[in-house]
């Protein structure tokens, strides 16, 4: 089982770096979302996998008794998940709020930051401080 | 004692909540933005007061016990990062009453600038690792709403590549933390550092230490991690950039200290040779890049990349001489790039551009923002009266320590072609005489709310390259226990 589940996680993370490295900015968030996914898998995975045995106290008894699933690394990918959904979230609006002011989602055109004039360094050198 | 712990977090959590709630009031808001800055900056005095008097402090969250709850932890180095944040948080809070525009107050600015300042103390004061992932969140969801309030098409491109690859950091870092938990079973700092003996050196240790390096390195703007931040720091307004520049990249330098002292102490292993190999690409290809910018904002974005080689070289040494130049170096950066940034946007404001070579006249007109300049400008290029140039010299003496020749004469040639960076900005835009008329001067209050927190910054500065020793011994203790963590493990998880 955890094999399975290692080898779906490493494919995940391959198709998310492929998608990440598109020049297209949705298909940019698009592996920002597999690459969520595939971490979250990951640490499922490192918490070690227990089938059919819940973390639940049973009726008339104090403590747990004998192997128990690990709650802690779902709690981890709760947080995990509802963080990532956030910013998932935030991120859409940007780029749709990009290409309403700048018209573009590929990534090489993304330069509306950058400065446009280039340095002339001959015009410079004649407004050098005597 | 204890309370004082959870301050740095719930005061600029009470403040921005308080600010949401009159946000239909912006002139008590105003003032509550500044009444929050300043109680925030007193908790940070307090904060290094009672570390100098008890010694490393640590809170068990919910009364949980230290392994299994998360843990606050201050100590020297956490305590004065905490107070200087605080200083410059003030700082911004004052000159953002005047330096930033009536929309962005109404969309929402006191509040996430308020939310910005505690996902940062919460990195600094978490001993926690998830924890510490979660206040990362926090302060990069403000600072992504921060970076594209206004909505300008500048600002909005510059967000795209800085939310992209801090996507990718955040992904990185929970990988990290995910494979270590696995290795460990703990999530808990102290108790890592005490159980990653046989996880160091084997198997999944150095990938994981890539991993933090590479999450951290993104936030920190390491080489070759750093091409976000020129891109991104120069399109907000001033005040917004002044924090980013001063505090964001700080968070990752601490955390990078943090992790690389107390789970991967390594002195002559993999990790410190790729450590001072970056920084010295860092060092150098910042400041190549600050020279031929003439974008006042983004020729200091790289000199901001260019210093985080100085503290990252510090890391390398991993003694704790370089350590405590490292930590006195960012504790002066601090305050040095705020300062810088806030004078950047003051030049913007006075001369009507951003181009250095197209300033001019300001020396001979604005006399006082002159000499505001020369306090940060020659702090960062080293030179002697100026708090630069006692980091940079016990970085340089850590590194003949350790009989580091190349990185020494990087460092050395780096803090010249620094020198000749902000020369240029000084012949260029102070000095050079102008053609034409400067724009008129804005109304005297503005005038006094914008200058008036440079100045107390730039006399701050002033004051510690005169007086360094208090905050140089400080600096030396910080290091002093992030080479023996002994006191650390100690004050989490007692006994």
């Amino acid at each position: 089982m955890e094999l399975i589940i290692s080898v779906v996680s490493g494919v995940l993370l391959a198709a998310s770096f492929y998608l990440l490295m598109r020049r297209n900015l949705l298909r940019f968030v698009i592996g920002v979302i597999i690459l969520g996914n595939g971490v979250n898998l990951l640490i499922f995975t490192m918490g070690r996998l227990t089938r059919a045995k819940p973390p639940v106290i049973p009726k008339g008894q104090k403590v747990l008794e004998g192997a128990y699933a690990n709650p802690l690394p779902q709690a981890l990918i709760l947080t995990a998940i509802v963080i990532s959904f956030g910013l998932l979230a935030f991120t859409l609006v940007l780029v749709y709020r990009n290409f309403a002011a700048n018209e573009t989602i590929q990534s090489d055109e993304v330069r509306g930051s950058e400065p446009t004039d280039t340095l002339d360094v001959h015009e410079e050198s004649k407004r050098l401080p005597a | 004692m204890n309370t004082l712990l959870v301050l740095p977090i719930i005061v600029p959590a009470i403040t921005g909540m308080l600010a949401l709630l009159v946000r239909n009031y912006p002139t008590v808001q105003r003032g509550l933005s500044v009444l929050g800055a300043i109680v925030m900056f007193g908790v940070g005095g307090g904060l290094v007061y009672q570390v100098q008097s008890h010694g490393i402090l640590a809170v068990q969250m919910g009364n949980w016990p230290a392994p299994f709850g998360i843990t606050l932890v201050v100590d020297y180095f956490s305590a004065g990062l905490v107070a200087v944040s605080g200083f410059v948080a003030l700082a911004v809070a004052v000159y953002a009453l005047a330096g930033i525009d009536e929309t962005r107050e109404r969309f929402g600015f006191h509040i996430l600038f308020h939310l910005l300042i505690m996902g940062i103390n919460g990195a600094f004061i978490t001993g926690d690792l998830f924890n510490m992932y979660v206040w990362f969140e926090v302060l990069l969801i403000s600072s992504f709403v921060l970076l594209v309030l206004g909505n300008d098409r500048e600002q909005l491109d510059g967000a795209v590549k800085y939310v992209g690859i801090n996507l990718v950091s955040s992904a990185a870092f929970l990988t990290a933390i995910g494979l270590l938990y696995g290795l460990t079973g703990t999530l808990n700092l102290a108790d890592l550092s005490q159980s990653m003996e046989p996880v160091r050196e084997a198997g999944l240790g150095p990938a994981i230490a890539m991993l933090f390096l590479i999450g951290f390195g993104i936030k920190a703007a390491l080489f070759p991690l750093y091409y976000w931040l020129p891109a991104s720091y120069h399109t907000p307004p001033a005040p917004i950039a002044a924090i980013f520049a001063g505090l964001l990249t700080k968070v990752g330098i601490y955390s990078l200290i943090r992790i690389f002292t107390l789970l991967f102490p390594n002195p002559d292993g993999y990790t410190q040779a790729v450590l001072l190999v970056v920084a010295g690409a860092t060092m150098l290809l910042g400041v190549f890049g600050a020279l031929v910018q003439r974008h006042i904002l983004r020729l200091l974005a790289f000199l901001v990349i260019s210093a985080m080689g100085y503290v990252v070289m510090g890391l390398g040494f991993l003694t704790t001489l370089g350590l405590a130049g490292a930590i006195f170096y960012v504790f002066q950066d601090v305050p040095v790039k705020t300062t810088l940034f806030l004078i950047g946007g003051l030049m913007e404001r006075e001369t009507g551009t951003t181009n250095i070579s197209k300033m001019g006249g300001l020396y001979e007109h604005r006399p006082l923002l002159a000499t505001m300049f020369i306090v940060p400008a020659f702090s960062l290029a080293g030179f002697p009266p100026f708090p630069g140039f006692w980091g940079k010299l016990t970085l340089l003496q850590a590194g003949v320590q350790q009989e580091q020749w190349v990185l020494v004469a990087v460092a050395l040639v780096v803090g010249l072609l620094t020198l000749l960076a902000v020369a240029q900005v000084w012949g260029r835009a102070f000095w050079r005489p102008k053609e034409g008329e400067l724009p008129t001067m804005e109304a005297l209050n503005a005038r006094f709310l914008m200058n008036g927190p440079v100045g107390v910054l730039a006399l701050a500065l002033f004051v510690l390259g005169c007086y360094a020793e208090p905050v140089f011994s400080f600096a030396h203790k910080a290091a002093a226990h992030l080479t023996d963590t002994g006191p650390y493990v100690q004050a989490v998880l007692g006994g």
